[in-house]
Protein backbone atom coordinates (compact mmCIF):
# COMPACT_ATOMS: atom_id res chain seq x y z
CA UNK A 1 0.00 0.00 0.00
CA UNK A 2 2.55 2.99 -1.22
CA UNK A 3 1.49 6.65 -1.04
CA UNK A 4 -0.51 7.73 -4.80
CA UNK A 5 1.89 10.14 -6.47
CA UNK A 6 2.19 10.94 -10.23
CA UNK A 7 5.26 8.96 -10.34
CA UNK A 8 2.83 5.57 -9.21
CA UNK A 9 0.64 6.46 -11.88
CA UNK A 10 2.79 6.73 -14.35
CA UNK A 11 4.32 3.46 -13.57
CA UNK A 12 0.43 1.84 -13.44
CA UNK A 13 -0.10 3.39 -16.49
CA UNK A 14 2.94 1.58 -18.10
CA UNK A 15 1.86 -1.63 -16.74
CA UNK A 16 -2.18 -1.37 -17.47
CA UNK A 17 -3.15 -0.64 -14.06
CA UNK A 18 -2.34 -4.30 -12.61
CA UNK A 19 -0.32 -3.43 -9.54
CA UNK A 20 -2.81 -1.42 -7.72
CA UNK A 21 -3.79 -2.91 -4.30
CA UNK A 22 -6.45 -2.83 -1.92
CA UNK A 23 -5.63 0.25 -0.02
CA UNK A 24 -7.06 -1.44 2.96
CA UNK A 25 -6.90 -4.36 4.60
CA UNK A 26 -10.84 -6.83 5.06
CA UNK A 27 -9.57 -8.73 8.59
CA UNK A 28 -11.61 -10.99 10.46
CA UNK A 29 -12.84 -9.61 13.74
CA UNK A 30 -10.35 -9.94 16.75
CA UNK A 31 -11.92 -11.56 20.09
CA UNK A 32 -11.50 -7.80 21.89
CA UNK A 33 -10.62 -4.53 21.37
CA UNK A 34 -9.74 -1.90 23.43
CA UNK A 35 -12.44 0.73 21.68
CA UNK A 36 -14.84 -0.86 19.06
CA UNK A 37 -16.88 2.06 16.60
CA UNK A 38 -20.19 1.11 15.44
CA UNK A 39 -20.52 2.57 11.82
CA UNK A 40 -17.75 2.77 9.34
CA UNK A 41 -18.84 5.78 7.92
CA UNK A 42 -16.88 9.61 7.93
CA UNK A 43 -17.38 10.06 11.58
CA UNK A 44 -16.55 6.59 12.69
CA UNK A 45 -13.36 6.03 10.76
CA UNK A 46 -12.13 9.96 11.35
CA UNK A 47 -12.73 8.71 15.11
CA UNK A 48 -10.74 5.51 14.58
CA UNK A 49 -7.84 7.59 12.62
CA UNK A 50 -7.54 10.06 15.64
CA UNK A 51 -7.72 7.46 18.19
CA UNK A 52 -4.87 5.74 16.47
CA UNK A 53 -2.94 9.23 15.63
CA UNK A 54 -3.50 11.31 18.61
CA UNK A 55 -3.73 9.59 21.06
CA UNK A 56 -1.92 6.11 20.25
CA UNK A 57 -5.17 3.89 20.75
CA UNK A 58 -4.37 1.38 17.64
CA UNK A 59 -6.38 -1.53 18.95
CA UNK A 60 -9.28 -0.56 17.27
CA UNK A 61 -11.83 -1.83 15.44
CA UNK A 62 -14.74 -0.06 13.39
CA UNK A 63 -18.12 -2.52 12.53
CA UNK A 64 -20.06 -1.41 9.53
CA UNK A 65 -23.10 -3.25 8.86
CA UNK A 66 -22.93 -2.65 5.02
CA UNK A 67 -19.98 -1.56 3.23
CA UNK A 68 -17.72 1.42 3.88
CA UNK A 69 -19.04 4.49 2.83
CA UNK A 70 -22.57 3.37 2.20
CA UNK A 71 -24.37 5.10 4.72
CA UNK A 72 -24.60 9.08 5.06
CA UNK A 73 -20.78 9.64 3.95
CA UNK A 74 -22.07 8.96 0.36
CA UNK A 75 -25.45 10.60 0.18
CA UNK A 76 -24.76 14.02 0.94
CA UNK A 77 -24.54 17.18 -1.11
CA UNK A 78 -20.79 17.53 -0.17
CA UNK A 79 -21.12 20.97 1.67
CA UNK A 80 -18.24 22.21 4.00
CA UNK A 81 -18.58 25.05 5.75
CA UNK A 82 -18.08 27.01 9.03
CA UNK A 83 -20.88 29.67 9.14
CA UNK A 84 -22.52 29.17 12.70
CA UNK A 85 -23.56 31.74 14.88
CA UNK A 86 -23.75 29.99 18.71
CA UNK A 87 -20.37 29.62 19.93
CA UNK A 88 -21.03 26.00 21.07
CA UNK A 89 -21.35 25.43 17.62
CA UNK A 90 -19.24 27.70 15.84
CA UNK A 91 -16.14 26.78 17.76
CA UNK A 92 -16.86 23.20 16.53
CA UNK A 93 -17.23 23.62 12.96
CA UNK A 94 -14.50 26.23 12.95
CA UNK A 95 -12.53 23.42 13.82
CA UNK A 96 -13.40 21.17 11.67
CA UNK A 97 -12.71 23.49 8.92
CA UNK A 98 -9.23 23.78 9.93
CA UNK A 99 -8.69 20.13 9.55
CA UNK A 100 -10.65 20.05 6.01
CA UNK A 101 -8.09 22.50 4.96
CA UNK A 102 -4.87 20.09 5.77
CA UNK A 103 -6.72 16.42 5.41
CA UNK A 104 -5.78 15.98 2.11
CA UNK A 105 -2.07 16.34 2.90
CA UNK A 106 -2.76 14.71 6.13
CA UNK A 107 -4.17 11.88 4.09
CA UNK A 108 -2.38 11.87 0.80
CA UNK A 109 -6.00 11.09 -0.36
CA UNK A 110 -7.62 13.60 -3.27
CA UNK A 111 -10.53 14.73 -1.25
CA UNK A 112 -11.19 17.37 -4.31
CA UNK A 113 -11.37 20.13 -1.32
CA UNK A 114 -12.86 23.02 -3.17
CA UNK A 115 -13.36 26.36 -0.71
CA UNK A 116 -15.00 28.13 -3.57
CA UNK A 117 -17.04 30.12 -1.10
CA UNK A 118 -21.03 29.76 0.49
CA UNK A 119 -23.18 32.39 -0.42
CA UNK A 120 -26.47 32.54 1.60
CA UNK A 121 -28.92 34.95 0.23
CA UNK A 122 -31.15 37.16 2.11
CA UNK A 123 -34.37 38.09 0.28
CA UNK A 124 -36.08 40.90 3.38
CA UNK A 125 -34.13 43.83 4.73
CA UNK A 126 -34.53 41.37 8.26
CA UNK A 127 -32.78 38.44 7.12
CA UNK A 128 -29.97 40.98 6.06
CA UNK A 129 -29.74 42.32 9.27
CA UNK A 130 -29.59 38.74 10.56
CA UNK A 131 -26.92 37.81 8.19
CA UNK A 132 -25.21 40.79 9.53
CA UNK A 133 -25.29 39.30 12.76
CA UNK A 134 -23.78 35.79 12.21
CA UNK A 135 -21.23 37.09 10.08
CA UNK A 136 -20.17 39.17 13.26
CA UNK A 137 -20.60 36.28 15.25
CA UNK A 138 -18.16 34.51 12.65
CA UNK A 139 -15.72 37.13 12.68
CA UNK A 140 -15.48 36.90 16.54
CA UNK A 141 -14.86 33.22 16.26
CA UNK A 142 -11.76 33.96 13.46
CA UNK A 143 -13.55 32.72 10.78
CA UNK A 144 -14.03 34.65 7.32
CA UNK A 145 -17.62 36.50 6.44
CA UNK A 146 -18.75 39.52 4.05
CA UNK A 147 -21.64 40.83 3.58
CA UNK A 148 -22.34 41.01 -0.09
CA UNK A 149 -24.55 43.18 -2.02
CA UNK A 150 -26.73 42.81 -5.00
CA UNK A 151 -24.79 44.40 -7.41
CA UNK A 152 -21.57 42.24 -6.05
CA UNK A 153 -23.97 39.19 -6.04
CA UNK A 154 -24.72 39.67 -9.81
CA UNK A 155 -21.01 40.19 -10.68
CA UNK A 156 -20.22 36.77 -9.57
CA UNK A 157 -23.11 34.63 -9.47
CA UNK A 158 -24.58 35.77 -13.04
CA UNK A 159 -27.64 33.09 -13.25
CA UNK A 160 -29.39 33.66 -10.57
CA UNK A 161 -32.52 35.65 -10.41
CA UNK A 162 -32.19 37.96 -7.60
CA UNK A 163 -35.32 40.14 -8.47
CA UNK A 164 -37.84 37.73 -8.17
CA UNK A 165 -40.94 39.69 -7.84
CA UNK A 166 -41.98 38.04 -4.06
CA UNK A 167 -38.08 36.72 -3.03
CA UNK A 168 -35.81 39.80 -4.18
CA UNK A 169 -32.50 39.44 -3.29
CA UNK A 170 -31.18 42.34 -1.05
CA UNK A 171 -27.85 40.75 -0.14
CA UNK A 172 -25.76 37.65 1.08
CA UNK A 173 -23.64 36.64 3.42
CA UNK A 174 -20.18 35.18 1.83
CA UNK A 175 -17.66 32.69 3.63
CA UNK A 176 -15.02 32.48 1.08
CA UNK A 177 -13.52 29.05 3.03
CA UNK A 178 -16.18 27.24 2.47
CA UNK A 179 -17.06 24.92 -0.07
CA UNK A 180 -17.47 21.36 -1.32
CA UNK A 181 -15.62 18.30 -0.89
CA UNK A 182 -15.80 14.48 -2.65
CA UNK A 183 -17.73 12.90 0.54
CA UNK A 184 -16.69 9.37 -1.17
CA UNK A 185 -12.97 10.35 -0.98
CA UNK A 186 -13.11 11.46 2.59
CA UNK A 187 -14.34 8.04 3.74
CA UNK A 188 -11.83 5.97 1.87
CA UNK A 189 -8.92 8.63 2.86
CA UNK A 190 -9.56 8.09 6.56
CA UNK A 191 -10.12 4.52 6.13
CA UNK A 192 -6.98 4.06 4.42
CA UNK A 193 -5.01 5.68 7.07
CA UNK A 194 -6.94 4.53 9.92
CA UNK A 195 -6.08 0.78 8.76
CA UNK A 196 -2.18 1.99 8.23
CA UNK A 197 -1.98 3.19 11.60
CA UNK A 198 -3.24 -0.78 12.71
CA UNK A 199 -7.55 0.26 12.60
CA UNK A 200 -9.48 -3.09 11.97
CA UNK A 201 -12.05 -1.64 9.68
CA UNK A 202 -14.80 -4.90 9.33
CA UNK A 203 -17.52 -4.67 6.93
CA UNK A 204 -20.55 -6.48 6.49
CA UNK A 205 -20.33 -6.82 10.44
CA UNK A 206 -24.21 -5.61 11.88
CA UNK A 207 -24.09 -4.66 15.30
CA UNK A 208 -27.25 -6.89 17.55
CA UNK A 209 -26.97 -6.37 20.89
CA UNK A 210 -24.17 -4.38 23.50
CA UNK A 211 -23.47 -6.32 26.23
CA UNK A 212 -22.70 -4.96 29.71
CA UNK A 213 -22.08 -6.55 33.05
CA UNK A 214 -23.74 -6.77 36.14
CA UNK A 215 -22.67 -2.90 37.26
CA UNK A 216 -23.97 -1.93 33.65
CA UNK A 217 -20.52 -1.29 32.07
CA UNK A 218 -19.63 -1.80 28.53
CA UNK A 219 -18.18 -5.23 27.85
CA UNK A 220 -18.83 -5.91 24.20
CA UNK A 221 -21.11 -6.13 21.46
CA UNK A 222 -22.86 -8.78 19.57
CA UNK A 223 -22.47 -9.21 15.86
CA UNK A 224 -23.61 -10.88 12.90
CA UNK A 225 -20.26 -12.13 12.58
CA UNK A 226 -19.76 -13.14 16.37
CA UNK A 227 -19.46 -11.75 19.78
CA UNK A 228 -16.60 -8.76 20.24
CA UNK A 229 -15.02 -7.87 23.54
CA UNK A 230 -14.33 -4.29 24.04
CA UNK A 231 -13.87 -1.85 26.92
CA UNK A 232 -14.81 1.18 25.06
CA UNK A 233 -17.50 1.39 22.28
CA UNK A 234 -18.83 4.37 20.91
CA UNK A 235 -21.29 5.12 18.79
CA UNK A 236 -21.26 6.57 15.04
CA UNK A 237 -24.18 5.45 13.28
CA UNK A 238 -25.86 8.74 11.95
CA UNK A 239 -29.62 7.52 11.03
CA UNK A 240 -29.97 5.39 13.47
CA UNK A 241 -28.61 6.49 16.73
CA UNK A 242 -31.81 5.58 18.15
CA UNK A 243 -31.90 2.55 17.39
CA UNK A 244 -28.70 1.36 18.15
CA UNK A 245 -28.49 3.15 21.46
CA UNK A 246 -31.81 1.74 22.08
CA UNK A 247 -29.81 -1.55 22.82
CA UNK A 248 -28.14 -0.28 25.76
CA UNK A 249 -31.12 1.58 27.10
CA UNK A 250 -30.23 4.83 26.18
CA UNK A 251 -33.45 7.22 25.33
CA UNK A 252 -32.17 9.91 23.61
CA UNK A 253 -33.59 13.57 22.43
CA UNK A 254 -34.00 12.72 18.67
CA UNK A 255 -36.14 12.00 15.81
CA UNK A 256 -35.62 9.96 13.03
CA UNK A 257 -36.52 12.35 9.52
CA UNK A 258 -36.17 12.04 6.09
CA UNK A 259 -34.44 14.11 3.97
CA UNK A 260 -33.94 14.19 0.14
CA UNK A 261 -30.92 15.23 -2.18
CA UNK A 262 -31.19 15.69 -6.27
CA UNK A 263 -28.26 15.64 -8.93
CA UNK A 264 -29.38 16.81 -12.50
CA UNK A 265 -27.41 15.95 -15.97
CA UNK A 266 -23.95 17.55 -16.15
CA UNK A 267 -23.59 21.03 -17.55
CA UNK A 268 -20.33 23.40 -18.56
CA UNK A 269 -20.12 25.28 -15.48
CA UNK A 270 -23.13 28.20 -14.36
CA UNK A 271 -21.94 28.12 -10.22
CA UNK A 272 -18.92 28.85 -9.28
CA UNK A 273 -20.37 28.97 -5.28
CA UNK A 274 -22.26 27.06 -3.14
CA UNK A 275 -25.46 29.30 -2.93
CA UNK A 276 -28.59 28.55 -0.52
CA UNK A 277 -31.93 30.44 -0.70
CA UNK A 278 -33.55 31.44 2.68
CA UNK A 279 -36.81 32.36 1.17
CA UNK A 280 -37.26 28.49 1.36
CA UNK A 281 -34.34 26.51 2.23
CA UNK A 282 -32.75 25.57 -0.68
CA UNK A 283 -29.46 25.25 -1.66
CA UNK A 284 -27.17 24.18 -4.78
CA UNK A 285 -23.89 23.52 -6.21
CA UNK A 286 -22.23 22.50 -8.89
CA UNK A 287 -20.19 19.40 -8.92
CA UNK A 288 -16.75 19.10 -10.72
CA UNK A 289 -18.90 16.66 -12.98
CA UNK A 290 -21.15 19.32 -14.00
CA UNK A 291 -24.10 18.04 -12.66
CA UNK A 292 -26.54 20.53 -10.40
CA UNK A 293 -26.22 18.90 -6.57
CA UNK A 294 -28.85 20.36 -4.70
CA UNK A 295 -31.43 19.71 -1.67
CA UNK A 296 -34.22 21.72 0.85
CA UNK A 297 -35.93 21.09 3.92
CA UNK A 298 -36.84 17.52 5.15
CA UNK A 299 -40.08 15.69 4.14
CA UNK A 300 -41.34 16.41 8.06
CA UNK A 301 -42.17 13.52 9.50
CA UNK A 302 -40.60 10.91 11.49
CA UNK A 303 -39.39 7.98 8.62
CA UNK A 304 -36.43 5.74 8.48
CA UNK A 305 -37.61 4.93 4.70
CA UNK A 306 -34.65 6.73 2.86
CA UNK A 307 -37.18 7.10 0.34
CA UNK A 308 -39.08 10.28 -0.36
CA UNK A 309 -42.15 11.57 -1.19
CA UNK A 310 -43.20 13.76 -3.87
CA UNK A 311 -44.50 17.00 -2.43
CA UNK A 312 -40.96 18.09 -1.20
CA UNK A 313 -39.66 16.98 -4.54
CA UNK A 314 -42.01 19.73 -6.62
CA UNK A 315 -41.04 22.43 -3.48
CA UNK A 316 -37.51 21.83 -3.89
CA UNK A 317 -38.07 21.74 -8.05
CA UNK A 318 -40.00 25.28 -7.19
CA UNK A 319 -37.32 26.67 -4.92
CA UNK A 320 -34.75 26.01 -7.52
CA UNK A 321 -37.16 27.54 -10.18
CA UNK A 322 -37.46 30.32 -7.93
CA UNK A 323 -33.56 30.75 -7.73
CA UNK A 324 -32.34 30.00 -11.01
CA UNK A 325 -35.12 29.86 -13.48
CA UNK A 326 -32.65 29.10 -15.97
CA UNK A 327 -32.24 25.54 -15.00
CA UNK A 328 -35.78 24.49 -15.81
CA UNK A 329 -35.25 22.42 -18.80
CA UNK A 330 -32.62 20.35 -17.05
CA UNK A 331 -33.30 16.88 -16.08
CA UNK A 332 -32.94 15.32 -12.89
CA UNK A 333 -30.10 12.27 -13.47
CA UNK A 334 -30.04 11.06 -9.68
CA UNK A 335 -32.73 11.44 -6.81
CA UNK A 336 -32.32 9.75 -3.57
CA UNK A 337 -33.74 10.21 0.27
CA UNK A 338 -31.47 9.92 3.58
CA UNK A 339 -31.87 8.85 6.97
CA UNK A 340 -31.44 11.87 9.21
CA UNK A 341 -31.43 11.73 13.61
CA UNK A 342 -32.73 15.04 14.09
CA UNK A 343 -32.25 16.28 17.71
CA UNK A 344 -34.81 18.72 19.40
CA UNK A 345 -32.47 21.38 19.23
CA UNK A 346 -30.70 20.80 15.56
CA UNK A 347 -27.30 20.83 17.41
CA UNK A 348 -25.48 17.36 17.40
CA UNK A 349 -24.35 15.31 20.38
CA UNK A 350 -20.82 14.11 21.08
CA UNK A 351 -20.77 12.69 24.21
CA UNK A 352 -19.49 10.81 27.49
CA UNK A 353 -23.24 8.70 28.38
CA UNK A 354 -24.62 7.64 31.65
CA UNK A 355 -23.11 4.04 30.92
CA UNK A 356 -19.37 3.28 31.87
CA UNK A 357 -17.51 2.34 28.37
CA UNK A 358 -20.46 4.05 25.74
CA UNK A 359 -20.14 7.43 24.12
CA UNK A 360 -22.38 9.10 21.62
CA UNK A 361 -21.84 10.64 18.34
CA UNK A 362 -24.87 11.71 16.93
CA UNK A 363 -28.15 13.77 16.10
CA UNK A 364 -26.21 15.37 13.06
CA UNK A 365 -29.23 16.72 11.61
CA UNK A 366 -29.06 17.05 8.02
CA UNK A 367 -25.37 18.78 8.82
CA UNK A 368 -23.18 15.81 9.54
CA UNK A 369 -20.93 15.74 6.60
CA UNK A 370 -19.17 19.06 6.93
CA UNK A 371 -18.08 18.09 10.93
CA UNK A 372 -16.16 14.85 9.26
CA UNK A 373 -12.88 15.67 10.86
CA UNK A 374 -13.46 18.15 14.04
CA UNK A 375 -16.27 15.48 14.94
CA UNK A 376 -13.88 12.43 14.63
CA UNK A 377 -11.20 14.53 16.45
CA UNK A 378 -13.29 15.46 19.20
CA UNK A 379 -15.09 11.73 19.75
CA UNK A 380 -11.41 10.52 19.71
CA UNK A 381 -10.35 12.80 22.76
CA UNK A 382 -13.84 11.79 24.46
CA UNK A 383 -13.35 8.14 24.31
CA UNK A 384 -9.99 8.58 25.31
CA UNK A 385 -9.81 10.79 27.91
CA UNK A 386 -13.04 10.13 29.45
CA UNK A 387 -14.35 13.64 29.10
CA UNK A 388 -15.62 15.96 26.62
CA UNK A 389 -13.24 17.94 24.37
CA UNK A 390 -13.04 21.79 25.50
CA UNK A 391 -13.93 22.11 21.72
CA UNK A 392 -17.08 20.33 21.67
CA UNK A 393 -18.01 20.62 25.29
CA UNK A 394 -21.27 22.63 24.49
CA UNK A 395 -22.30 19.48 22.44
CA UNK A 396 -23.07 16.88 25.53
CA UNK A 397 -26.10 15.19 25.88
CA UNK A 398 -26.65 16.66 28.72
CA UNK A 399 -27.30 20.22 27.84
CA UNK A 400 -31.25 18.92 27.54
CA UNK A 401 -31.22 18.22 30.78
CA UNK A 402 -29.77 21.44 32.24
CA UNK A 403 -31.47 24.27 29.50
CA UNK A 404 -27.78 24.85 27.74
CA UNK A 405 -29.64 23.75 24.13
CA UNK A 406 -27.99 25.20 21.28
CA UNK A 407 -31.10 25.77 19.30
CA UNK A 408 -29.56 27.37 15.75
CA UNK A 409 -32.54 27.88 14.21
CA UNK A 410 -34.28 29.25 16.86
CA UNK A 411 -37.75 26.76 16.38
CA UNK A 412 -37.65 25.06 19.71
CA UNK A 413 -37.90 21.33 20.26
CA UNK A 414 -39.86 20.42 17.54
CA UNK A 415 -36.93 19.05 14.97
CA UNK A 416 -39.08 18.44 11.35
CA UNK A 417 -38.43 22.58 11.63
CA UNK A 418 -34.89 22.78 12.34
CA UNK B 1 -48.78 9.40 1.22
CA UNK B 2 -52.13 9.93 2.01
CA UNK B 3 -53.51 10.42 5.35
CA UNK B 4 -57.15 9.60 6.25
CA UNK B 5 -58.75 12.64 8.01
CA UNK B 6 -61.93 11.32 10.19
CA UNK B 7 -63.83 14.57 9.17
CA UNK B 8 -62.31 15.13 5.51
CA UNK B 9 -61.87 11.79 4.25
CA UNK B 10 -58.38 10.96 2.73
CA UNK B 11 -56.14 13.91 1.85
CA UNK B 12 -52.52 14.30 0.40
CA UNK B 13 -50.15 14.46 3.76
CA UNK B 14 -49.01 18.31 2.15
CA UNK B 15 -52.41 19.24 3.51
CA UNK B 16 -51.68 18.27 6.88
CA UNK B 17 -48.93 19.77 9.74
CA UNK B 18 -46.85 17.31 11.99
CA UNK B 19 -46.14 17.68 15.43
CA UNK B 20 -44.80 14.05 16.28
CA UNK B 21 -44.79 11.54 18.61
CA UNK B 22 -48.44 11.47 20.22
CA UNK B 23 -47.79 9.54 23.46
CA UNK B 24 -45.52 12.32 25.10
CA UNK B 25 -47.92 13.56 27.94
CA UNK B 26 -47.56 16.95 29.14
CA UNK B 27 -47.14 17.36 32.98
CA UNK B 28 -49.62 19.27 34.71
CA UNK B 29 -48.94 22.83 34.34
CA UNK B 30 -47.82 23.32 38.02
CA UNK B 31 -45.80 20.77 37.92
CA UNK B 32 -42.28 21.89 38.95
CA UNK B 33 -40.73 18.21 37.97
CA UNK B 34 -37.77 19.52 35.72
CA UNK B 35 -37.17 15.77 34.88
CA UNK B 36 -40.77 15.12 33.51
CA UNK B 37 -40.53 18.26 31.66
CA UNK B 38 -37.39 17.20 29.92
CA UNK B 39 -38.75 13.98 29.07
CA UNK B 40 -41.62 15.44 28.24
CA UNK B 41 -40.33 18.21 25.71
CA UNK B 42 -37.12 16.50 24.59
CA UNK B 43 -37.33 12.96 24.49
CA UNK B 44 -38.76 10.56 22.31
CA UNK B 45 -38.68 6.91 21.53
CA UNK B 46 -38.11 7.33 18.04
CA UNK B 47 -38.96 3.76 16.75
CA UNK B 48 -38.68 1.99 13.26
CA UNK B 49 -42.34 0.68 13.03
CA UNK B 50 -45.67 1.81 13.57
CA UNK B 51 -46.47 4.72 16.01
CA UNK B 52 -49.18 6.72 16.88
CA UNK B 53 -48.44 11.03 15.98
CA UNK B 54 -50.30 13.72 15.98
CA UNK B 55 -50.88 15.71 12.45
CA UNK B 56 -53.33 18.90 11.80
CA UNK B 57 -55.26 19.08 8.92
CA UNK B 58 -53.96 22.51 8.16
CA UNK B 59 -55.47 23.43 4.97
CA UNK B 60 -58.78 21.30 6.00
CA UNK B 61 -60.91 21.29 8.72
CA UNK B 62 -58.07 22.40 11.31
CA UNK B 63 -58.71 19.01 13.15
CA UNK B 64 -55.71 17.51 15.33
CA UNK B 65 -55.84 14.00 14.78
CA UNK B 66 -53.70 10.61 15.68
CA UNK B 67 -52.23 9.12 12.93
CA UNK B 68 -51.42 5.26 13.32
CA UNK B 69 -48.44 5.45 11.00
CA UNK B 70 -45.51 2.91 10.05
CA UNK B 71 -42.57 4.71 10.17
CA UNK B 72 -40.23 1.92 8.15
CA UNK B 73 -43.04 2.08 5.49
CA UNK B 74 -44.92 5.14 5.72
CA UNK B 75 -48.38 3.02 5.45
CA UNK B 76 -50.99 4.69 7.14
CA UNK B 77 -53.11 2.41 9.22
CA UNK B 78 -55.79 4.60 10.69
CA UNK B 79 -56.90 8.24 12.33
CA UNK B 80 -58.98 9.64 15.07
CA UNK B 81 -59.89 13.01 16.81
CA UNK B 82 -56.99 14.18 19.22
CA UNK B 83 -60.17 14.54 21.76
CA UNK B 84 -61.01 11.27 20.91
CA UNK B 85 -57.50 9.63 21.20
CA UNK B 86 -57.28 11.90 24.67
CA UNK B 87 -60.44 10.08 25.68
CA UNK B 88 -59.21 6.36 25.57
CA UNK B 89 -59.99 6.10 21.77
CA UNK B 90 -58.18 3.47 19.94
CA UNK B 91 -57.42 4.49 16.40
Amino acid sequence: MSEYSVFQLLRETLRGHTGWRPAWRDPAPKERYDVVIVGGGGHGLATAYYLAKEHGITNVAVLEKGYLGGGNVGRNTTIVRANYMLPGNERFYSKSLALWEGLEQELNFNLMMSQRGVLNLAHTDGQVDMFARRGNAMRLHGEDAEIWTPEEIRRHVPMLDLDNARFPVRGALMHRRGGTARHDGVAWGYARAADRLGVDIIQNCEVTAIERDPQGRITGVDTTRGRIKAGKVGLAVAGHTSQVAQMAGLRLPIETHLLQAFVTEGLKPILDQVVTFAAGHFYISQSDKGGLVFGSSLDGYNSYTARGNLPMVEHTAEAAMSLMPCIGRLRLLRHWGGVMDMTMDGSPIISTTDVPGLYLNGGWCYGGFKATPGSGWCFAHTIARDEPHPISAELRLDRFMTGHELDEAGTGAQPNLH
Amino acid sequence: MRIPCPVCGERPSEEFTYRGDARPVRPPMDSSDQGAWVEYVFFRDDERGRIKEQWQHTIGCRAWIVVDRDTASHEVHGSELARDAAEGGQA
